[in-house]
C-alpha cells in the first residue's frame, strides 16, 4: 500500500529574475503516515516552505513526485488546508465572514450550514463570543486562531502550518502550541508543520525532519517518542531535552564537506 | 507614533496634561489661523490703501459674492458641478477596468502603462482648445476634459492596491482554484479600497480643475468661466469671489468622498494589525 502522503526525490530548483538558478532542495524523500504530525526544521532560507507548497500543490517539483492518497499532487485539491505565517484575514469581513470565506470564494455562496460549521470551528478554537469582531479588533493570536478555524473549515485530510506562530509573542506561542494539539486531539488531521524552533517541533510532533541550508536536503528524521498528551511537564522531561540537543547538533553541524 | 505619545503622558504624568483652555485653542488651531489671515488681509488691505482691483480686502469681496444674484450663482455652480462629478464618475468607471485588467495581464500592463503615462504626461490645458474644435462646445468635450485630467491618480491608486494584496491571499484563492473574478472581486479589488480612496480624493479635486480649464477655454456658464468674465472686466472682488465658491465647492467635494469612505468602509481606516 502506498503511504498517505510521499515526497519522492524532490529537486526544486528556481530561476532568479537575473537569469541565474537556484536550487532550493535536493533529492528529498519522506512519508507521512495518516493522522501523524510531522514538524520540519532548519535553517533560514533550507526550502521548508517550498515542500509545503508542493504539498499544497501551488508548485510542481523539478524533478521527483509529491503523492497524496497515493496519487501525484499535480493541482490544489480541497483535502488540503493551509495555515500561513501571518494570518492573513481578510480586514472587511468580521471573523465569522472569514473563517466561511474559503466556501464562499470556491462556490460563490454560502449556505446555512457552512455557517454553522464556521460558528463551531470558532468556538472550538475558543473565539465563540467574537465572530462579529473585525481582524482590526483582535489580537494577533486571535487572528492566527481565526486562520487554523478557517483552514478547517472546508474538513482537510492534511493540514499544511508555515510557521503559523513565528509572528506571535512567546508566551502567546507556546499556549498556541497547545491548543493546536489540543484541536488536532479533537479533529485528528495529517499535519505538515514547518517551524524554526526546535522546541515547539519536539513538543508538537511525531516526527521531526532536519533540513540543512540550501540547498536543502533531509539530514536526519527522528521519531519522538514522547507520550501524548503533552502537556507542559512533556518540556520538563529529560527525553524532551535529548530530542532537542540532537536536533540542535544535526542542524549546527556542518553537513558538507567544504 | 501612537505608543510614543502614550509613553510620554505616562512619563511626565499629570503636570503636562493640558488646561481645558488649551485644548480648546489648540483643536480651534486651524479654523483661528484662518481667521487671522482673514485679519491680516483685510487690515493690511485698509491700513495700506490697496487699490481694490489689485487685491480687494475679504469684505468687498464678501460684498461683491452677494452683489450677485442668488439663482446666477446656481446657474454657474450646477454647469461646473455637472461637469466635474459626470467626469469623475466617467474617470472611475474607465479606471477600475484598466486597473483590473493591468493587474491580471501582464502583457496589459506592459503594453497600456507606458500610454497612460504619456496621456498623463501631455500638459491637457494645451490639449483642451483642441478637443473643443474636434468635438464642439456641448458638455461632451468638457467632461472629456475633465477625465482625462483626473483618471490617472485612479488608476494608479487601484493598481497599487489590488497589487500589494498579501501574497498568501493570492495563494489561499489559488489553493481554492477559485476562479479569477473572485480574486479580483473578493480579494483584490477590497484589498485596494484604501489605497482606491486616496487616488479618489486626489482625483475629485483634479476633477474640478477639469472642468474649470474647459470652461476657459470655451464655456458662457460655470464658475470658472464667471471668475474669467469677471477678471476681464476688471471686476475683481467679484473674480476673488468665484474663486472662493470654487475652492468650498472643491472641498467639499474632497469631504464628501472622505464621508463616503466613512460610512461604506469604515474597515478600511482602521489599521489591522497584521502587517
Amino acid at each position: 500500500m502506498k503511504p498517505f502522503v510521499s515526497f519522492e526525490q524532490i529537486s526544486q530548483v528556481f530561476s532568479r529574475p537575473d537569469g541565474s538558478s537556484l536550487m532550493a532542495l535536493k533529492d528529498v524523500s519522506f512519508d507521512i503516515g495518516r493522522h501523524e504530525f510531522v514538524a520540519v526544521v532548519g535553517p533560514s532560507g533550507c526550502g521548508k516552505s517550498t515542500l509545503l507548497r508542493l504539498l499544497s500543490g501551488l508548485l510542481m517539483p523539478t524533478r521527483g513526485q509529491v503523492t497524496l492518497f497515493g496519487q501525484p499532487v499535480t493541482e490544489p485539491r480541497d483535502e488540503v488546508g493551509i495555515v500561513f505565517q501571518k494570518p492573513t484575514l481578510l480586514p472587511w469581513l468580521n471573523a465569522l465572514e472569514n473563517v466561511v470565506f474559503p466556501v464562499r470564494h470556491k462556490t460563490g455562496r454560502v449556505a446555512r450550514a457552512d455557517y454553522e460549521r464556521a460558528r463551531e470551528l470558532i468556538a472550538m478554537v475558543g473565539l465563540g463570543d467574537f465572530c462579529d469582531r473585525m481582524p482590526g479588533e483582535l489580537s494577533g493570536g486571535m487572528q492566527q486562531r481565526l486562520g487554523i478555524a478557517r483552514a478547517l473549515l472546508l474538513d482537510p485530510d492534511v493540514l499544511l502550518m508555515d510557521e503559523p506562530f513565528s509572528a506571535l509573542d512567546a508566551l502567546s506561542r507556546e499556549e498556541m502550541g497547545f491548543e493546536l494539539l489540543r484541536i488536532w486531539n479533537e479533529r485528528p488531521k495529517t499535519v505538515l508543520f514547518i517551524t524554526h524552533s526546535i522546541t515547539e517541533a519536539v513538543l508538537l510532533s511525531d516526527r521531526v525532519l532536519v533540513m540543512s541550508e540550501r540547498p536543502g536536503t533531509l539530514v536526519s528524521n527522528i521519531a519522538i517518542d514522547l507520550p501524548r498528551p503533552r502537556t507542559v511537564a512533556s518540556i520538563q522531561e529529560k527525553r524532551f531535552h535529548e530530542y532537542s540537543s540532537q536536533i540542535r547538533d544535526l542542524i549546527y553541524r556542518p553537513h558538507h564537506a567544504a | 507614533m501612537n505608543t510614543q505619545v502614550k509613553s510620554e503622558t505616562l512619563s511626565t504624568g499629570r503636570t503636562m496634561r493640558p488646561e481645558r483652555g488649551a485644548r480648546l485653542l489648540s483643536k480651534q488651531a486651524p479654523l483661528l489661523t484662518l481667521l487671522s489671515f482673514l485679519l491680516a488681509w483685510e487690515l493690511g488691505c485698509r491700513l495700506g490703501e490697496v487699490p481694490e482691483y489689485l487685491l480687494p480686502a475679504p469684505s468687498a469681496i464678501l460684498a461683491a459674492f452677494t452683489d450677485v444674484d442668488a439663482m446666477r450663482w446656481l446657474g454657474h455652480l450646477w454647469s461646473t458641478l455637472r461637469v466635474a462629478l459626470l467626469g469623475f464618475l466617467i474617470s472611475i468607471a474607465v479606471s477600475l477596468p484598466l486597473a483590473i485588467g493591468m493587474v491580471r495581464s501582464s502583457y496589459l500592463s506592459r503594453t497600456l502603462y507606458p500610454a497612460l503615462v504619456v496621456v498623463q504626461s501631455t500638459p491637457i490645458v494645451a490639449v483642451a482648445p483642441l478637443i473643443i474644435v474636434i468635438l464642439g462646445t456641448g458638455d461632451a468635450p468638457r467632461i472629456l476634459i475633465t477625465c482625462l485630467i483626473s483618471f490617472f491618480p485612479i488608476v494608479v491608486a487601484a493598481t497599487t492596491g489590488m497589487m500589494s494584496t498579501p501574497p498568501e491571499l493570492i495563494e489561499l484563492s489559488r489553493s481554492l482554484r477559485a476562479r479569477g473574478s473572485r480574486e479580483i472581486w473578493q480579494i483584490r479589488l477590497p484589498y485596494a479600497v484604501p489605497h482606491l480612496f486616496s487616488g479618489l480624493k486626489v482625483a475629485i479635486t483634479l476633477s474640478i480643475i477639469g472642468a474649470v480649464v474647459a470652461e476657459f477655454v470655451a464655456a458662457e456658464q460655470g464658475l470658472g468661466y464667471f471668475v474669467q468674465f469677471s477678471t476681464s472686466y476688471f471686476k475683481i472682488p467679484q473674480a476673488f469671489a468665484g474663486l472662493f465658491f470654487l475652492s468650498a465647492v472643491s472641498l467639499l467635494l474632497f469631504r464628501l468622498v472622505q464621508l463616503i469612505q466613512k460610512r461604506l468602509f469604515p474597515w478600511s481606516l482602521l489599521e489591522t494589525r497584521q502587517h
